[in-house]
């Protein structure tokens, strides 16, 4: 075959053209600033242009299943905090909701809402994560992007006084969570929210979401069609920025979230802005639901203490559970044979998911335009390679 | 108009950087070493293991029970309980190392000790020049006094304190109620034989007249 003629089957043109010059293989990663981990993408550039992109994953495999799989129920949620490590709490929810389910566990009230709480607290804590992460690969080098890790630190010093740990919580148990959460924290976490970081949304979005710069880069930026996002199977402010009312916490109405009033942004033109967008209002729309939860909870145990959680042997049996988690639909599956370690253990992780329509995204968009587009996807390579 | 986005966030990064040198609130570094976060009463980071008294050998609250050897999750903790000449087990650990270049200061294991015995430290600067070795910590490194645990982790190690007195009061009660009922039993026994002897006596006196 020769290099001066399109691949057959390919809509790509020749790598040789004595016209338009040649076409350029570009390895990006696994080490670059950009890539937010150990993760290659392979692009294709005609000029400045994307004509094909392969992204490459795998670095950071950690045989998180199979660990999982040898280990006791109540020892994998530690290994949970590790997939998504920016919010372990909701992984661990998810995890813990799935074994509950198997094993029919209840979950008293005052742990529902603690567990909303906390959830919410961490979509926080990632969309701040997200939205400096996304600017700083805008090119505003560091000024947004360390307003909004001020913020988040703030959040993971009341998360550390609370659990122990800034990011791997180790915190919700199978009915409930580890220890009760004090009236103090929560008093402290509500005028926290009321004051320092409802002045850091103001000024974000004041200092950002009104910018010439960042409408320029990021307007028509990486459209991702809505039919596109429904069959692969998207999930989260991904898929509603593409203007698709799909909300887990609305539509399964899991725990507790069907007694809270709070509102599911939508987007209207499924690109980068959109993206950006839908985590400004996310925020929004969660510190709503966590000043309800801290009004309305109820006093009561925080945990069911007949649960067992040490030497937990459920029924043979399967179960699949989900939750809204910041990046998308985090589930798990777990099958059981009746013995103390699970038969087989399977995450859904969203991040891997939602990064399977990254080449439909950059297609025809500048080489610049590839980093912001994979940084509105919302990745954390720990849970993408498990 | 083109450009108040731009003049609209320079505004808020000049009211950043003044401010940043009258409120504290902006201002949120510290300059490690010289200055240290305080850190959390439920900060957690490696375990070590409590004892009573002076002896950190001996006072050991350990038992070797190997309940948290059994739940760790990456398995780090090794325990072989200690044996007298007859080979009868002692109740105290000969061995006990945890290797903290595996530990992922989950907890677990202080989750699940039933004697209060091995906690979650402070101590985080545990840079070491021998990467194998050097990290894997005997129950020499690993015994802290009590005293230290109150230091740490005041409100826990109270509440600790009162529960276990709690349990020898209890346990101390239950030994006096156990050596009372003996006595009585004794004495009941005893009160009988009495009897016994005596209507043995009267028998033979009757006998006699
Ligand atoms: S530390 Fe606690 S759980 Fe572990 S062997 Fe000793 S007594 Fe048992
Ligand atoms: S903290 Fe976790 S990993 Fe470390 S020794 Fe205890 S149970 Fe094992």
């Amino acid at each position: 075959m020769s290099l001066s003629e399109p691949i057959p089957g390919s809509t790509i043109r020749a790598v040789h053209d004595d016209f338009h010059g040649d076409l350029l293989e570009v390895s990006m990663g696994p080490h670059h600033p950009s890539t937010h981990g150990v993760f290659r993408m392979i692009v294709t550039l005609d000029g400045e242009v994307v004509v094909k992109l392969k992204p490459v994953f795998g670095y950071l495999h950690r045989n998180h299943e199979k660990l999982a799989e040898n280990n006791a129920y109540l020892a994998s949620i530690p290994y949970t905090d590790r997939l998504d490590y920016l919010c372990s709490l909701t992984n661990n929810w998810a995890y813990v909701h799935a074994v509950e389910k198997l094993s029919g566990i209840e979950v008293p009230e005052r742990a529902e809402y603690l567990r909303v709480i906390l959830g919410e607290l961490t979509r926080l804590i990632n969309h701040c994560c997200l939205v400096g992460f996304l600017l700083n690969d805008l090119g505003t080098s560091f000024t947004p992007l360390l307003y909004s890790l001020r913020e988040r630190e703030r959040m993971l010093d009341m998360i550390e006084a609370l659990t122990g740990s800034r990011m791997m919580c180790n915190f919700m148990r199978f009915g409930g969570l580890r220890t009760d959460v004090s009236s103090e924290w929560l008093a402290q976490l509500k005028t926290y929210l009321d004051t320092t970081f409802a002045r850091y949304l103001d000024e974000q979005d004041a200092l950002l979401t009104g910018n010439e710069i960042l409408l320029a880069r990021t307007q028509g930026v990486g459209v991702l069609k809505s039919d596109l996002a429904i069959n692969a199977g998207i999930t989260g402010p991904m898929l509603r920025a593409s203007g698709i009312n799909y909300d887990i916490r609305k539509v399964d109405k899991y725990s507790i979230y069907d007694r809270f009033d709070f509102r599911v942004p939508l987007g209207d033109h499924s690109d980068t802005y959109d993206r950006y967008m839908m985590r400004m209002l996310e925020m929004h729309e969660s510190v709503k639901i966590i000043q309800q939860a801290i009004k309305d909870i109820p006093e009561g145990p925080f945990i069911d203490p007949k649960a067992k959680n040490r030497g937990l042997r459920p029924k043979a049996g399967e179960a699949y559970a989900r939750i809204e988690g910041p990046k998308g639909e985090i589930g798990f599956h777990l099958i059981s044979d009746g013995t103390g370690n699970p038969y087989r253990y399977r995450v859904r992780p969203p991040s891997l998911i939602n990064l399977t329509v990254l080449e439909d995204m950059c297609l025809g968009q500048t080489l610049a335009d590839t980093v912001i587009i994979l940084g509105s996807v919302d990745i954390v390579l720990g849970e993408v390679d498990r | 108009m083109l450009g108040t986005g731009i003049l609209k966030g320079l505004y808020i990064t000049a009211k950043n950087l003044v401010g940043s040198y009258y409120s504290s609130e902006r201002l949120t570094t510290i300059q490690y070493p010289e200055q240290r976060a305080q850190l959390p009463e439920n900060y957690r980071n490696f375990p070590f293991l409590v004892y009573d008294g002076e002896d950190a050998i001996d006072g050991l609250r350990c038992t070797a029970c190997k309940m948290c050897e059994k739940e760790c999750p990456p398995q780090c903790i090794y325990i072989i309980p200690e044996r007298d000449e007859k080979g009868k087990l002692q109740k105290k650990p000969k061995v006990f190392d945890i290797d903290i270049s595996v530990c992922m200061g989950c907890g677990i294991c202080a989750e699940v000790c039933p004697f209060e015995s091995i906690k979650m430290d402070h101590h985080f600067e545990v840079a070491q020049r021998n990467r194998f070795a050097g990290l894997l910590l005997h129950r020499e490194q690993l015994a802290k006094s009590n005293k230290y645990y109150h230091s740490i982790r005041p409100k826990e190690a109270t509440a600790v304190d009162e529960s276990l007195a709690e349990e020898k009061r209890k346990a101390e009660e239950k030994a006096k109620a156990a050596a009372a009922a003996k006595e009585a039993a004794a004495k009941a026994a005893a009160a009988k034989a009495a009897d016994a002897a005596k209507a043995k006596t009267d028998d033979l006196e009757e006998k006699k007249n």
